[in-house]
């Protein structure tokens, strides 16, 4: 049920001095949770444990209901994101052609879930929702890059040009 | 107040009430799962819907205020329909092996499943996938039977612990700890107060029951049992005795047709604590050591102010809890006396607590060389150990203790209730610094449920000046005034559960109707108070026992040998490795 970052915290003074005194605005204001999280986010990029103890200690809240906050919202994420950021789109026209498949076959190439990120920090997976370009359905992009009218079959080519 | 008509009835409520609350004044019962007074007022569950007259759909009473000239329906077809179907909707996604689950017939899902006539096989679909949290000595997470009502959530809460919460969102919602740690890698203090509010039975005690029983079936073993003063006023409700009868007397007989070699008494060790706690305390009011000085008979308490208040270690009384005292007086003292290897002893602690389940596995707690305890049994373990056995308890003659460690004082019984070990503290302690006998005994300042009490008490030309605490948002409350050099204290009692051990993680469950109506843990202590009122003997350091094991055994209290035996260690603990 967990996921366990397996890339490890690479975050600088900076950014910790930049998110406490960001911190240091919200924490009387009631309700400020979301933002807070929201704005280290901002700064890191993620969620990982050492930003929301940060977080915790700041508001005098428990770790506990920081990482309730931190998974009810999908736009938190608690992983970083890759190099290469693949997204799936799973909204209705790519899903019905297949896009499930399609995500199925990513992470298995890969070995990580969607929402995650390989130990290599290379690529991320994110199931997104409609990205806009249904008549390509089903859509995967790495980066900027997208690919329309894909198969399970094809991915492993897709990901290879992607080495470096 | 406001006028509302609820079902036909006239019923006026002060302002501000719940639909729920005005139903009850109205005689009317409105089932809920996730409320609880005060502390989880959150609307979850919508077993508690009913209709209002002219809103546009049922209505949560559990949340929703009253208003004039309401009409509000609570029994109607629809709505009897609505919680119905709610029922089954929390049945489809819930492990039912209710056979042979722990909370068989004292669960509320249960209950309420019966009241409503439920099929709990109605909706089929997906089910949540869950993992036993097994990690710790004290206590099971079972998810698969959580009905996700966060009661558990609001009482780690209520606390100042907070190490479960709700993750993740709609159907992969399961209450976990951050970042899906088990619980043995978080700050829980093992207090049981969640597994006290679970209406169901995701949350038990781990178990030790088959430890005892292979025991108790071990001819080389000498197996001696004690209670702790609060299972007294507890373990009657397992079979149906009022809230707050004292069944000491059953409960000696129970034990022993169990084939327990000895039964003594914790209240015994409780008269050991005192001579020792109130030594500590005298010695530092003279000798000017660190004052206050705190308890450290409430294991919850310990390993809270270890996690959270490190920096009062040097303020807790270096005493072992009366447990533990228990444990290594007979594996010593008793076992010396008899001539009995102390590797061929096994201890049986019966407790309110699951955190002695974790406190006999501390360090420093083995002062024969071997465990000072090897099993500890909550009150409800041990009902259901009598209840397997066939034991007819409520035919039970009074039994008697065991001698010598069943001899105690009145100011070992009350123990169990909040502010039960200062007022037997002060007994001691004020003859002691005196030297005169005192008239009043009864310290009823420091007595009651209040959270915090305060006392100051003129003591052979000195103020002493005491607080007693209760539940650890209170303790909290004390903690930050010590800390913060703001408290003028000499003595501070702290329990970590609401009420002290009467209403400790190991008592009976009581449901959500009992627990909101009736005040058990007035009526429990009650129960000690009464006993405590009806001994000859009401101080520890009159208690002949105890006399004789100093003058014996330990020499005097403090003694190095008492400091070997009885006194432990405290360590800081990282909240998150």
């Amino acid at each position: 049920m967990s996921k366990k970052c397996t890339v490890p915290f690479s975050g600088t003074k900076e950014q910790e001095s930049e998110l406490r005194s960001a911190l240091s605005l919200l924490k009387n204001k009631e309700g400020a949770l979301m933002e807070a999280l929201q704005t280290a986010q901002g700064i890191y990029g993620y969620l990982p444990k050492e930003v929301q103890e940060i977080v915790a200690e700041e508001f005098g809240v428990s770790l506990a209901e920081v990482y309730g906050v931190a998974t009810f919202y999908s736009q938190f994420s608690l992983m970083p994101k890759g190099k290469y950021k693949i997204g799936v789109c799973l909204g209705t026209a790519c899903y019905v052609k297949g896009s499930g498949d399609v995500l199925a076959q990513v992470e298995k190439l890969l070995g990580v879930s969607a929402g995650e990120v390989t130990p290599d920090g290379r690529f991320s997976i994110d199931a997104t929702r409609c990205i806009g370009c249904c008549g390509l359905a089903p859509v995967m992009t790495v980066n900027d890059d997208v690919y329309g009218r894909i198969t399970a079959d094809g991915v492993a080519a897709i990901l290879a040009k992607y080495k470096d | 107040m406001v006028n509302l008509k609820i079902n036909g009835i006239d019923v006026s409520v002060p302002e501000g009430s719940t639909i729920l609350e005005a139903a009850r004044a109205a005689g009317i019962r409105i089932p809920t799962l996730c409320y609880m007074k005060e502390i989880n007022a959150i609307g979850a569950c919508r077993i508690c819907m009913v209709e209002v007259k002219g809103a546009r759909s049922m209505v949560a009473a559990c949340v929703y205020p009253v208003a004039e000239g309401m009409e509000v329906t609570t029994d109607s077809d629809k709505v009897i329909a609505a919680r119905k179907t709610t029922l089954e909707l929390i049945l489809s996604d819930h492990n039912r092996s209710c056979l042979s689950c722990s909370r068989n017939l004292n669960c509320e899902l249960q209950a309420l499943s019966k009241e409503y006539g439920c099929d709990a096989t109605r909706f089929s679909g997906a089910v949540t996938e869950t993992e036993k949290d097994l990690s710790t000595d004290y206590l099971v997470r079972d998810n698969s039977k959580c009905i996700l009502c966060r009661r558990c959530v609001a009482a780690c809460k209520a606390q100042e612990v907070s190490v479960i919460g709700a993750v993740n969102r709609g159907f992969s919602t399961q209450i976990a700890c951050a970042f899906g740690e088990d619980l043995a890698h978080s700050p829980c203090v093992a207090c049981g107060q969640c597994i006290n509010v679970c209406p169901t039975g995701a949350l038990h005690e781990k178990e030790e029951i088959d430890d005892v029983k292979a025991a108790l079936a071990d001819p080389e073993k000498v197996v001696i049992v004690a209670c702790a003063p609060a299972v007294r006023a507890g373990i009657g409700e397992e079979f149906g005795y009022p809230v707050g009868t004292n069944v000491e007397g059953k409960l000696v007989t129970a034990l022993k047709r169990l084939g327990f070699d000895k039964v003594f008494d914790v209240n015994f060790a409780a008269d050991m604590t005192i001579m020792e706690e109130a030594t500590e305390l005298i010695e530092r009011i003279e000798e000017g050591g660190k004052l206050p000085l705190i308890t450290s008979c409430s294991p919850g308490w310990i390993r809270y102010m270890e996690f959270y208040y490190p920096e009062l270690i040097g303020n807790v009384s270096s005493c072992k809890s009366p447990q533990q005292m228990f444990g290594a007086l007979v594996k010593t003292y008793y076992a010396e006396k008899n001539d009995i290897d102390p590797k061929n002893i096994f201890v049986v602690s019966i407790m309110p607590c699951v955190a002695k389940k974790f406190e006999k596995t501390r360090d420093y707690e083995n002062a024969s060389g071997y465990p000072d305890i090897d099993a500890s049994l909550t009150t409800r373990e041990l009902a259901k150990l009598i209840k397997e056995k066939g034991i007819m308890f409520n035919l039970l003659p009074d039994g008697q203790m065991d001698n010598p460690m069943g001899e105690f004082s009145g100011a070992g019984v009350i123990f169990g209730a909040t502010g039960g070990v200062m007022e037997a503290a002060l007994r001691t302690a004020v003859e002691k610094i005196t030297g005169e006998t005192i008239g009043k005994l009864d310290f009823t300042e420091v007595r009651g449920t209040a959270g915090i009490k305060e006392a100051c008490y003129a003591v052979g030309g000195m103020n002493v000046k005491v607080a007693v605490a209760s539940g650890l948002s209170n303790a909290k409350e004390l903690c930050e005034k010590i800390k913060k050099g703001e408290a003028d204290y000499q003595f501070v009692e702290i329990m970590c559960c609401p009420g002290g051990c009467v209403n400790g993680g190991g008592q009976p469950i009581l449901d959500t109707y009992t627990r909101r109506e009736v005040d058990y843990k007035a009526l429990r202590a009650k129960a000690l108070y009464d006993e405590d009122q009806a001994k000859t003997i009401r101080k520890s350091h009159e208690n002949p026992v105890v006399k004789d094991i100093y003058e014996h055994y330990l020499g005097k209290p403090g003694s190095h040998k008492a400091h070997e035996i009885l006194h432990t260690k405290y360590v800081k603990r990282k909240k998150y490795e």
